[in-house]
């Protein structure tokens, strides 16, 4: 029986330590390393053959060197704080964007939800790659947009969408706005909705009865909504690349080039690990928060 | 006996499978460097069953290489990546027996690729050609006048020509390693220039330009000028001739030039080469010792307008390829061209840096 129960704890914890904890030590200690005209491209590698000496030796070759070089030029930080910029403002959008959507499929008549859950899960079906693609095609100057609001007469001349920070907005609020909608819907689908009539009977106008009882009872989905569209954008690499333009900074471009141009994987690593660092505080945070309130309310 | 029976058919399937592995290649080229049929002659000539990928930038090619594994047989890096990627370890020495047609490899161009590969040991070039400019003259004239410099960098880093040029559009390549050396060459520095301080001189021309620069990518300009949607393209010699004959196919009615820079443009090379932990070393040499045979290489040339490493008087190149002094460029032009070095990890991190700050102003 207690075999049983450590199996079973054990599951999850087997898991973030393959996909997660592994990884992830291996990413440091590659931001610890230097770099290297070699295969791999950095040095030095553990050779576990030598024994003990031989990893002693290892360990005393890491350094914070990277780090501190990350300190030394204000584009590392700037892209951050761009990229930051970006992702919250972008899963705000989703937000205003996927809670109507959600609410309203929460809402629909029980035959229609099965279609509604399909349609938004569908686009998924194409690659993710080609859906990005197709936008560059609907935003271009001759694109379908332009075309389309110049026949409605709205403007004179084609705006120039593609290639601004604009169109990255678009492109992330499109890509992720699905991971909005699913949580927000599942938890507006579990609501009581006697708990509305409750209120209503009790004087509470709707609109009154949706802040006070329908917004708190989904925050949950809202939360988890935020955190699925907000960790994503906030490395997102292919979207500013395909849609952005050149101006527009962000730090998974700022990995590709430290990756690829520079072939500095060491300092690409140093930056993926700030990266994580800067993602983990708010989840901390988020968790203790929730942790809390689970207490309060024990 | 079903046990034996389906015991029988994984082996035969692995087998299958192993053959099938035996006969492959994989080949990881240049975007739009190819012509496809020369693919599929290749597959009827060998029995080989060919896997042809494409990348845009040497960048991307290289990082593939150093992580190892990448599980190509022949890649084609350009001369300057090829040279560190030799010091790297990353790839074996050509066997030069298996290689039946490398008689005919040039030796003007083996010469000059001595610099990158040391006796050719790692390396047979596939394409050679220059960086220059590429316009539609009928645009160009129309905003700077009839006596436009199409020739000189004077069009694209002169930004009293820039400012007006933007209006019907320019495209630069997305790569630090051709726009750095053409800037510095512009101001009278060393474009081969290895030092962090000239290389920082570059900043200055190219941020002045910045404004009117429409896009920086390596491979949309071909369909960009075809298109006419924009008038000029700092690029490949081959790519813009490439757009040349898409807009003369389309019958659009734009005509496209290409020039490499009174100035002197760089010269490069792409050089077929073969990873170190390819899979199939017989089946890459079999892919190398096609592509140098003179017909072979002649039909790709006729078709991606590029010249080849290959000796033209042991082909037939068609006469607006051979003809043509923007593909084979005539004895003076020849002289006039440079080319450059790979930098150092500092030089390398500087123009990566200057180049960033050029794109997007921080």
């Amino acid at each position: 029986m207690n075999f049983r129960r450590f199996f079973l704890i054990s599951v999850p914890y087997v898991w973030l330590l393959i996909l997660f904890l592994i990884p992830f030590g291996i990413v440091l200690k590659i931001s610890l390393s230097d770099t290297a005209l070699a295969i791999p491209p950095y040095t030095p590698t553990l050779d576990l053959a030598g024994g003990w000496t031989s990893i002693k030796e290892f360990f005393s070759q890491l350094d914070f060197e990277n780090f501190a070089f990350l300190t030394t030029d204000d584009l590392y930080w700037k892209s951050y704080l761009s990229s930051l910029k970006i992702a919250f403002l972008a899963t705000f959008l989703c937000l205003l964007v996927g809670f109507p959507i959600a609410y309203g499929m929460a809402n629909a008549p029980d035959e229609w939800r099965p279609t509604l859950m399909m349609l938004v899960i569908l686009p998924f079906w194409t690659s993710f790659l080609i859906r990005v693609y197709a936008w560059m095609g609907i935003l271009s100057q001759e694109g379908l947009l332009n075309q389309f609001l110049i026949w409605l007469g709205v403007i004179g001349e084609p705006l120039t969408i593609l290639n601004t920070n604009v169109a990255v907005y678009i492109g992330i609020v499109y890509t992720y706005c699905p991971f909005m909608i699913l949580p927000i819907y599942s938890t507006l689908e579990k609501l009581d909705g006697s708990l509305l009539e409750a209120g209503e009977d009790l004087g509470c106008s709707r609109t009154t009865a949706f802040w006070l009882i329908t917004v708190p009872l989904s925050k949950s989905g809202i939360i988890a909504g935020c955190f699925l569209v907000f960790i994503p954008a906030l490395g997102e690499f292919v979207i500013p690349t395909l849609l952005g333009g050149s101006g527009t900074l962000m730090i998974g471009k700022v990995l590709f080039e430290e990756f690829f141009s520079n072939r500095d994987w060491p300092v690409a690593s140093a930056v993926a690990i700030v990266l994580l660092l800067i993602l983990i505080i708010p989840i901390v945070l988020y968790q203790r928060n929730e942790q809390k309130m689970m207490e309060a309310e024990q | 006996m079903l046990n034996l029976k389906s015991g029988a058919m994984v082996f035969a399937a692995a087998i299958a499978a192993q053959t099938a592995w035996a006969d492959e290649v994989r080949v990881y080229n240049w975007s739009d460097y190819i012509d496809e049929e020369l693919l599929a002659k290749f597959e009827a000539e060998t029995g080989i069953n060919l896997i042809y990928d494409v990348f845009d930038s040497n960048e991307v090619l290289e990082t593939k290489l150093l992580a190892g594994q990448s599980g190509y047989d022949v890649v084609v890096p350009s001369g300057t990546f090829l040279q560190r990627q030799i010091t790297a370890g990353v790839f074996q020495p050509l066997d030069k027996s298996k290689l039946s047609n490398a008689e005919h490899l040039w030796d003007t161009i083996q010469e000059r690729t001595t610099r990158y590969d040391p006796d050719n040991a790692y390396s047979v070039t596939y394409m050679w050609g220059t960086t220059g400019i590429g316009a539609i003259p009928e645009k160009v004239h129309a905003v700077l006048g009839e006596d436009a410099p199409l020739d000189s960098l004077e069009l694209v880093f002169n930004p009293e020509n820039m400012e007006k040029l933007a209006e019907c559009g320019v495209y630069f390549l997305d790569a630090p390693g051709e726009m750095i050396p053409a800037a510095l060459n512009y101001i009278g520095e060393n474009p081969d220039a290895q030092d962090v301080e000239t290389i920082q001189k570059a900043e200055a021309v190219l941020s002045a330009v910045r404004p009117y620069v429409k896009k920086y990518n390596s491979s949309e300009y071909i369909t960009a000028l075809a298109n006419g949607d924009i008038c000029v393209a700092f690029g490949w010699s081959g790519d813009v001739l490439q757009a040349r004959d898409r807009a003369a196919e389309a019958e659009n009615g734009i005509e496209i030039v290409y020039n490499a820079v009174q100035e002197g443009s760089l010269m490069w090379f792409d050089q077929m080469a073969i990873p170190a932990d390819a899979p199939n070393v017989e089946a890459a040499h079999a892919f190398i010792d096609f592509i140098i045979n003179p017909e072979n290489i002649a039909s790709a040339s006729n078709y991606v307008y590029f010249a080849n490493g290959v000796n033209p008087e042991t082909q037939e190149l068609e006469a607006d390829v051979i003809g043509d002094t923007a593909i084979y460029p005539d004895e003076n032009t020849m002289q006039n061209l440079y080319t450059t070095s790979p930098w150092g990890p500092k030089a390398q991190r500087a123009a990566t840096r200057l180049w960033t700050k050029v794109k997007s102003g921080t």
